[in-house]
């Protein structure tokens, strides 16, 4: 039996979607992103080599914090937790899994992904292709629900972001130096901060969830500030993926020896 | 300036129709309804269409117009080109009575299903009490006029006829949320918007924010703070123990 909009009972208009704008670029340019995020994070994360910058103190945040033995010296702020993983493991696992879950569950990437990735719908009233459609009811979709716990661990890991990025003001000389890396890692941070406060589990947790706002007028405060970013949070997941790339591939040069960083100070 | 439009609109009933073109006048600063009515006026006197305020305020008028579910009062005729074709179709979520008519029935029907405000126990009425800054967050979804547009566009139920029965849409999950965000409100809507409401369906793919008429945010601000709320209640086992210790409801 015909189902969606081919229902009985519903107006038989011979057209799966009746949309003559370019209904499919949005979802085909995030997709195309979103495509190219997951391969050049996969190729990074196993490669397991430049990422540190020993001049310049420039840390990636694809590997930061470094805490297996097998890191080169001087990333390991944090010290070393465990000792050399596998060649086939990438000692950026834990940094891997948090991020990776944090963006995964984003209520943002989650609308992007189904509707670029998944087609679920590919655009609005776009006939879906699947036949029948459960939501995010049941394993592994319900796990999405787990967001927030992802939040924490990307507000853990943006403190270490910060360090890391107090630590590029190093030059030279060993004393005190900005590079265009430093000016770089500093605007990645900039934009990993707003993602992350501007995210719907942190505006719930900081005082969503209430139910009365005028009994925690501090919660308030910070609720309001958060819902001022949240509309924005999409720009800033974007702005964010971008910077993250942009950071990577610039320390990932200079630790290869592709070219040298610019300074302006030391 | 008048111009002859070309229109598609389909005519038709619950056995069947089809797209039929027409050429109509269309002058400066009208909207879809107005050329809907001239068309109905001039060349199809049996066309059925259901209008009312003319201002998108009552939500009588929607339709799907190139596609899009749009109110026809509220879709300005500028935003095509003279020589486009405009395309009018019957919202396709719901059963069409007929032309562009639909049976929205659904949508009532669900709205009974969401229980009214409970107030506490221990107040009676006249001794409600509470601050603007308590209820100003819901007044956002009190915009709504019920045109149905994020419902109909909503894939769950407008891709799936089958999951009509445990899913009642967002603008039914709004209502949801409004109580649960309510101040005063006492009944359990967290538990029923996932159980009876069918919120897990929901994919926030933010197509019901998209098409709504009022510019509500119906996703950001209501359905994904629902949904972080059903997270507390029934997913989130720190939240869970937290509220067992303290002895105090989610």
């Amino acid at each position: 039996m015909a189902t969606g909009v081919d229902s009985p009972g519903r107006a038989q208009i011979g057209l799966k979607t009746a949309r003559s704008d370019r209904w499919w670029l949005a979802p085909l340019r995030i997709g195309v992103i979103l495509l190219f995020f997951v391969v050049y994070a996969t190729i990074r994360i196993f490669m397991n080599k430049w990422y540190w910058v020993d001049e310049f103190h420039y840390l990636t945040p694809l590997y930061s914090p470094c805490v297996t033995s097998s890191c080169v010296e001087g990333s390991s702020h944090l010290g070393t937790w465990f000792g050399d993983f596998p060649r086939f493991v990438p000692f950026s696992l834990i940094t891997f899994v948090i991020l990776a879950g944090f963006r995964g569950t984003c209520y943002y990437y989650r609308k992007a992904g189904y509707r670029s990735l998944f087609f679920a719908p590919a655009a609005c009233a776009v006939p879906e292709p699947h036949k029948t459609y459960t939501g995010e009811r049941k394993f592994p979709l319900v796990a999405l629900n787990l967001h927030r716990y992802f939040f924490y661990g990307a507000l853990v890991f943006g403190l270490l972001n910060v360090y890391d990025g107090v630590q590029a003001f190093h030059g030279k000389d060993g004393g005190f130096g900005i590079g265009l890396g430093t000016v770089i890692i500093w605007v990645n941070l900039v934009c990993l901060w707003l993602y992350t406060l501007s995210c719907h589990a942190c505006r719930h947790i900081v005082g969503g969830r209430l139910k009365n706002f005028s009994k925690h007028p501090l919660r308030y405060r910070y609720w309001t500030f958060v819902s001022k970013l949240n509309p924005k949070h999409g720009t800033f997941a974007m702005t964010s993926l971008f910077t993250v790339i942009l950071t990577d591939f610039y320390i990932m040069a200079l630790a290869a020896g592709w070219f040298s960083d610019l300074r302006i100070i030391n | 300036m008048s111009y002859k439009g070309k229109f598609r609109v389909w005519r038709g009933d619950s056995e069947g129709g089809e797209l039929k073109d027409y050429e109509v006048e269309v002058n400066e600063g009208e909207v879809v309804l107005d050329v809907i009515h001239r068309l109905q006026a001039t060349q199809t006197p049996d066309m059925a269409v259901r209008w009312n305020c003319k201002a998108g305020k009552c939500g009588s008028c929607s339709a799907e117009i190139n596609g899009m579910p749009k109110l026809m009062c509220m879709c300005r005729m500028n935003t095509f080109e003279e020589d486009e074709v405009v395309t009018v179709t019957p919202m396709r979520t719901f059963p069409v009575i007929r032309d562009l008519v639909t049976d929205v029935s659904f949508n009532y029907q669900k709205a009974r299903e969401v229980p009214a405000f409970k107030p506490p126990a221990d107040l009676k009425p006249g001794e409600y009490r509470m601050q603007q800054v308590d209820v100003e967050r819901s007044q956002e979804f009190r915009k709504c006029i019920e045109c149905f547009l994020c419902q109909d566009t909503c894939h769950v139920i407008r891709d799936h006829e089958e999951n009509k029965e445990s899913f009642s849409g967002p603008r039914f999950l709004m209502r949801v949320a409004e109580l649960d965000m309510h101040p005063l409100d006492a009944a359990d809507r967290q538990n029923a918007a996932q159980d009876q409401h069918g919120l897990g369906f929901c994919n926030i793919t933010k197509c019901c924010t998209e098409v709504c008429p009022e510019h509500i945010k119906i996703t950001d601000n209501a359905l994904i703070p629902m949904k972080e709320r059903v997270a507390d209640r029934k997913y989130d086992p720190i939240v869970w123990l937290g509220n067992k210790i303290r002895r105090r409801p989610a």
